[in-house]
């Protein structure tokens, strides 16, 4: 099984509990403003990696991550644009007795047979998922990233009818996504969730602008400059205000 | 948890309340502490602050730090007295307030002259800071008393003088003192001197009596190691103790120690001046007076604070071609902490926290160079202090205990950066390195020099292919790695011959048994870069770019390449085989005193000038630039961040590479994790999966771009900014310019 790989990170040590090998997968259906890998969005490019290679090289990192207590987390890009060859991958995780993790910001989510047979399939073999909350109101979600957010709340309810654990992260961009009514409205629907174990406020930063400038595109958010601590703490206030962690 | 440990009764002072053994009879320190020490497996909670009086002294040496700075690097030089162990009075910062007492000179910061090495370096280093050497300290090493320098120059070869100007061995320590042996300073806390002196004496009248040249010279040798002993008492005396008996409590125990090590460091201004493992030991007596009653907790802090004060004070003459070779004026002073014992036991202790903590009570400082023998089965609370300082000041270095302890068991100290050895029984002929980025070159050059143009290697057929081919490339390199080996040796053998005959290190030696083991450290430097060229001829296009005398410049490579430093096997056992490869070649050769043949991977900051002095390399390394320190990757070429990298060095094989395998990492606090806790328990786990990986050394840099980029515009903002540099810590404001730019351009692991 072969999957279209961005790149590897053998020391991920935010994204997800633990030391994380990362995999950065080809391909998203976001065009999020303020997205730091702009360099995944193209589909069906990158780099073509085998589940058996991937897991080679992994297996050479356990002493690290048995000792930190961490494991794989699939990221992108968006991970579910490519479920089979993540459900073999993670079955062969789970082999070695690896932690695995999806990033996803539920961006290709679907309610149709096909997809959710493929879901329930994967979701066996996965242990956490960090869902990217993006925003809660829909037309300026559609704004911030191309989409309206419909299909990815109710895939948030989904996992949370499943009981898939997450951990629900914010990515805080001043002027955009820290509106304290978006905030309380977005602190509610989390609140609803029933499967989450943490709540991240990824404060916005400018360390991938480079790559839209690589690609020859024009950068959204060039005069935005990231937010405060203070206002990060207040985000997560607001957004942890009713939330049931499991 | 702590162990209890059933007190001998029948000891008498000093060694009352101490555990009998083999030790009462015969010099074993490790039998004393093994029988004696106290396991720790607590946390950092139990640690006191500075008193006012460590306080008000470190103001002192801050004040005379920046003095220094502000004289141009050096505060005072001797210009008049000879060091020796009894050449100057006592000295001291604030007699009143310290509790360890001994300056090299008559004062602190005043630097010490040592012609013994060579008397144009002992001038040179002075005048390069604008002091002139006394005229007739001149004419008497210059007419009447030969030194170490001269006696290596009166027996090089032509070919020797000319590996040494090209640049293809370098750092060669026949212009400065070798160092990197450790006196066991132990030795004279627990059995005081006239105990050391009546053993020596013993070994003097038991040696051979057939009188070959190994046994005059092992006679002279011991009747100069008695007489240092004696000197080392003259030198305590003269600061009002009477060491001739063991130290009775625990400060008597620092001050023995120190003052046996202040004699080895006024005689001998070796590159490396290490210290041993003197933390756990010194511990025993902590314990002892703790347990009497009669210290308290932040009295044992304050004598650890104030030792380590000490150790922070030793300087040396250094000329400017030193400096350039070992950049931030290092000594060395490594003090080797924790590691495990054969029988299993963690050996740490409170004391082992308390050395770490003076970076707490002092400030982070390069020096003493803070060496954890880093072991999986640490206690854990050790382990997440050790991190917990390392995140905070950098100021530590990590050395795999696990692949150690089996080569030289459970009491043995890193001299200088990575150089393991056992204490007071064996000791090492420092050998700097080779190049072997050059030797590559020399061999599709067929011997001829790429910068000077001249033929410094042996005359073999050049390369004079356009694309260079593979197995051609390797068999010619082969050739000249073999030739390289021989040449290498026999210059150390010379090197080390002379050292010995001029300028001995006697009171070091006092320090060991009588019948030791040498080894004959060699090293190499550029061995990413060969990897990496190698790599490129191999999977990829190599194009040579030639002169108009045919002499290979410059190459043009078409394709891409696996490149060290990504746990890539197709290039990582390249560097592998490279290791084995060498090291094979260097055991052909015998060794003076019969040294046996070890090997490191590490260049401290030499990885500058080495690349100054090599031309373009097959790897897209331009001519002149740095080439990786020790066994790093070259940077840029990682794509696979941390952990790929670290796992491509612990492929090196250290059993070929036995005096130690040196490897940076420097990383940004936000890429160890969110919170600090995330951070220690992930520095945790990497350090335990290279130590599983059998990975060799690791330095560890926590700190961002953004801060050294300002120290380096406001170094007076930055007294104390330290940073791991292969092997060594160095004061990151004391750095040349060049070297600056070449840490801030290294791989700093940044993930998103």
């Amino acid at each position: 099984m072969i999957g279209n790989i961005h790149s590897i990170e053998t020391l991920g040590t935010v994204d997800g509990p633990g030391i994380r090998y990362i995999v950065f997968t080809q391909g998203c259906l976001l065009r999020c403003q303020f997205c730091h890998n702009a360099d995944t969005w193209e589909i069906g490019t990158g780099k073509q990696m085998s589940v058996s290679e991937i897991i080679d090289d992994l297996k050479t990192y356990l002493p690290f991550i048995d000792a930190s207590g961490g494991g794989i987390t699939v990221s992108g890009g968006e991970p579910l644009l490519q479920i089979p060859f993540l459900i073999e991958l993670f079955k062969e995780c789970k082999k070695v007795g690896i932690h695995t993790t999806i990033d996803s910001s539920g961006g290709c989510y679907s309610t149709n047979d096909h997809f959710q047979k493929q879901l329930e399939e994967l979701l066996k073999y996965t242990d956490l998922i960090l869902l990217d909350l993006k925003h809660i109101d829909r037309e300026k979600h559609k704004k911030l990233t191309g989409l309206t957010n419909d299909h990815i709340l109710t895939f948030a309810r989904h996992l949370s009818d499943k009981r898939v654990p997450v951990w629900v992260r914010h990515v805080l961009v001043p002027g955009t996504t820290d509106a304290t009514d978006d905030l309380e409205k977005l602190g509610k629907f989390i609140g609803t969730l029933k499967n989450v174990k943490k709540i991240e406020v990824l404060p916005y930063h400018k360390l991938g602008v480079y790559k839209w400038e690589a690609l020859g595109l024009q950068y959204p958010l060039q005069d935005v400059e990231p937010p405060s601590e203070e206002s990060v703490g207040r985000a997560y206030q607001l957004l942890t205000a009713e939330v049931q962690y499991i | 948890m702590v162990q209890t440990i059933v007190k001998d009764e029948t000891l008498k002072e000093p060694w009352k309340g101490f555990t009998g053994g083999t030790w009462q009879k015969e010099i074993n320190v490790r039998d004393f502490i093994l029988k004696n020490f106290t396991q720790y497996n607590g946390n950092d909670e139990f640690l006191a602050v500075a008193t006012p009086a460590t306080k008000e002294l470190w103001k002192q040496v801050m004040e005379l730090t920046k003095k220094e700075r502000d004289n141009g690097g050096v505060y005072d030089m001797d210009t008049e007295i000879v060091s020796t162990i009894i050449s100057h009075g006592p000295g001291y910062l604030d007699q009143n307030k310290e509790t360890i007492v001994g300056v090299q000179t008559d004062e602190p910061f005043k630097r010490s002259m040592q012609p013994f090495g060579g008397i144009r370096m002992a001038k040179a280093a002075l005048e390069s800071y604008g002091y002139e050497l006394n005229k007739e300290v001149e004419k008497i090493f210059t007419d009447f008393r030969k030194t170490h320098n001269q006696g290596v120059f009166d027996a090089y070869t032509k070919e020797m003088l000319l590996a040494r100007k090209a640049g293809i061995i370098t750092g060669l320590p026949d212009a400065y003192g070798r160092g990197r042996i450790i006196g066991d300073y132990r030795r004279v806390a627990l059995y005081g001197v006239d105990f050391l002196m009546a053993e020596k004496k013993k070994a003097h009248e038991s040696t051979s009596k057939i009188m070959t040249e190994d046994t005059i010279r092992l006679r002279e040798e011991i009747s100069e190691q008695y007489r240092a002993l004696n000197e080392l008492k003259q030198l305590a005396e003269s600061y009002g103790f009477d060491i001739s008996k063991p130290a009775t409590n625990a400060k008597e125990a620092f001050q023995w120690v120190y003052f046996a090590y202040l004699a080895a460091i006024k005689e001998q201004n070796g590159a490396a001046m290490s210290l041993g493992r003197v933390s756990t030991f010194l511990d025993i007596y902590v314990d002892r007076d703790i347990a009497n009653g009669t210290l308290t907790e932040q009295e044992a802090q304050e004598l650890v604070d104030h030792f380590v004060m000490k150790l922070r004070l030793v300087k040396f003459a250094r000329t400017p071609d030193y400096n350039e070779l070992f950049s931030g004026d290092p000594t060395w002073v490594t003090e080797s902490i924790g590691g495990m014992s054969m029988d299993g036991r963690a050996l740490v202790t409170k004391n082992s926290f308390r050395f770490l903590h003076t970076l707490d009570n002092l400030g982070p400082a390069p020096e003493p160079n803070l060496t954890v023998l880093w072991s999986t089965q640490l206690p854990e609370g050790f382990k997440k202090y050790c991190a917990k300082m390392s995140i905070k000041t950098s100021s530590i270095q990590y050395e795999n205990d696990d692949i150690m302890r089996p080569e030289y068991g459970d009491d043995y100290g890193i001299a200088c950066c990575v150089s393991a050895m056992e204490i007071g029984k064996q000791m090492q002929f420092f050998g700097a390195r080779a190049n072997l980025a050059k030797a590559l070159l020399y061999a599709i050059n067929g011997g001829v020099d790429e910068k000077l143009k001249i033929q410094v290697g042996p005359k073999f057929q050049p390369i004079t292919s356009d694309v260079l081919d593979y197995n051609e490339v390797m068999e010619s390199f082969d050739n000249m790695m073999e030739w390289l080996a021989g040449l290498y040796i026999n210059t150390l053998n010379i090197i080390h011959y002379m050292h010995d005959k001029y300028s001995y290190e006697r009171i070091e030696m006092a320090l060991h048994d009588t019948e030791i083991l040498r080894t004959m450290a060699t090293g190499i430097a550029g061995l990413s870069v060969v990897a990496d060229s190698l790599s490129a001829i191999k999977h990829a296009k190599v194009k040579v770019i030639r002169d108009e005398n045919g002499l290979a410049v410059d190459f043009e490579t078409e394709g891409d390449f696996p490149k060290y430093g990504n746990n890539d096997d197709r290039v990582d056992s390249i560097a592998v085989e490279l290791v084995q490869n060498f090291m094979k070649k260097l055991k052909k050769h015998p060794t003076y005193r019969g040294s046996m043949h070890t090997m490191s991977i590490l260049t401290i900051t030499s990885n500058v000038v080495y690349g100054k002095k090599t031309g373009n390399t097959p790897d897209g390394r331009r001519a002149g630039e740095p080439f990786a320190p020790g066994a790093n990757p070259m940077h840029g070429r990682d794509t696979k961040g941390t952990l790929a990298s670290l796992s491509s060095v612990a492929k090196l094989p250290y059993e070929y590479a036995l005096d130690g395998i040196s490897n940076t990492f420097s990383i940004v606090p936000k890429a160890l994790g969110k919170e600090e806790v995330a951070q220690i328990t992930n520095l945790v786990a990497i350090l335990d999966g290279y130590a599983a990986k059998t990975g060799h050394h690791l330095n560890v840099n926590v700190f961002n771009r953004e801060t050294l980029l300002d120290a380096m515009e406001h170094p007076e903002e930055y007294p104390q900014l330290t940073i791991r540099v292969s092997g060594y810590a160095v004061n990151f404001i004391k750095l040349t310019r060049e070297q600056q730019l070449d840490v801030i351009n290294r791989t700093f692991h940044e993930t998103m």
